[in-house]
């Protein structure tokens, strides 16, 4: 998320392939070194849509389509 | 009279230019500060429209469908809590249900589901301070987004990061329990719209 631009592709891969499983991994941490939040949009077990925040790249599922990273949250006023 | 005038004023200067010229260089320094935060580009309203045109896509591809349409209808989404007792920082709802109301780039209101009162405002922003485009301001629909994720992805950490206030700090409470009313009228709505559309759910036996 971006302002003045919304939503900007950073990187796409097959997390199957170690190639492009170790670009996600450095992209995902250069995000998060950044100061952003990442969150994995997903579903709960009775099947409502709802967010897993991540912390590292370890913790995205497996099956997860898509990583949205976004400002860090702030008190505002 | 005329030396006397000159004299007088050269002093008048001199005793306030001690006072005045810090703040004449300050008030220059900021004036040179924010020419250099001006943005490098130009507001543009077309990008901006294209920009929350992404961000309503992004976010009808991430909350649930009723979400979609309540935000599309009635401008704001409600998430549900999940803290056994509320809210942190608050008095407790005694295990009554709770709710928060997701206004683009406003505080956060929590309230008790059954009664409509009102518990707290949280105060939350998102800013970018890269800012790409001269300003930290997501869109209104990337915000919202930014703050269902962090909800029901972790409600306490991003209730704990907001500035909690009274009701009424930012968002008049008049105007709240109207959007809660609001929002009532339209789950009827869409309750009988969704009964009017069900297939029956006696089928006809035509064995008889």
């Amino acid at each position: 998320m971006k302002p003045g631009h919304g939503e900007v592709l950073i990187a796409e891969g097959d997390v199957e392939l170690s190639e492009d499983e170790l670009r996600l991994t450095e992209e995902f941490r250069r995000q998060l070194d950044a100061g952003l939040w990442a969150a994995v949009p997903g579903m709960d077990p009775a099947g409502r849509r709802n967010a897993q925040m991540v912390r590292s790249f370890e913790d995205v599922p497996r099956d997860a389509d898509r990583v949205i990273f976004f400002p860090r949250a702030a008190g505002g006023r | 009279m005329l030396l006397a005038l000159v004299a007088t004023a050269l002093v008048a200067v001199a005793l306030l230019s001690e006072e005045l010229l810090p703040r004449l260089e300050e008030m220059w320094s900021r004036h040179r500060a924010r020419r250099q935060l001006a943005p490098a580009m130009p507001y543009d309203p077309g990008r901006e429209r294209r920009a929350e045109q992404r961000a309503r896509t992004l976010l009808q591809s991430c909350v649930n469908e009723e979400e979609w349409a309540m935000y599309r209808d009635l401008g704001f989404i409600r998430v549900w809590g999940t803290q056994a007792d509320g809210p942190v920082e608050t008095t407790g709802t005694g295990g009554a249900a709770y709710a928060y109301l997701i206004y683009p780039h406003r505080a956060i209101v929590a309230y008790l589901a059954q009664t409509h009162r009102l518990l707290s405002e949280y105060c939350v922003a998102f800013p970018d301070e890269t800012r790409p485009y001269g300003s930290a301001r997501l869109p209104d629909s990337d915000d919202v987004l930014a703050k269902w994720m962090a909800l029901t992805g972790d409600e306490q950490r991003l209730i704990s990061t907001a500035n909690m206030h009274l009701p009424g700090r930012q968002l008049d409470p008049a105007h709240v329990k109207r959007d809660l009313w609001r929002l009532s009228q339209w789950e009827r709505a869409r309750m009988r719209d969704a009964a009017r559309n069900a297939p029956s759910s006696t089928p006809l036996d035509t064995a008889g």
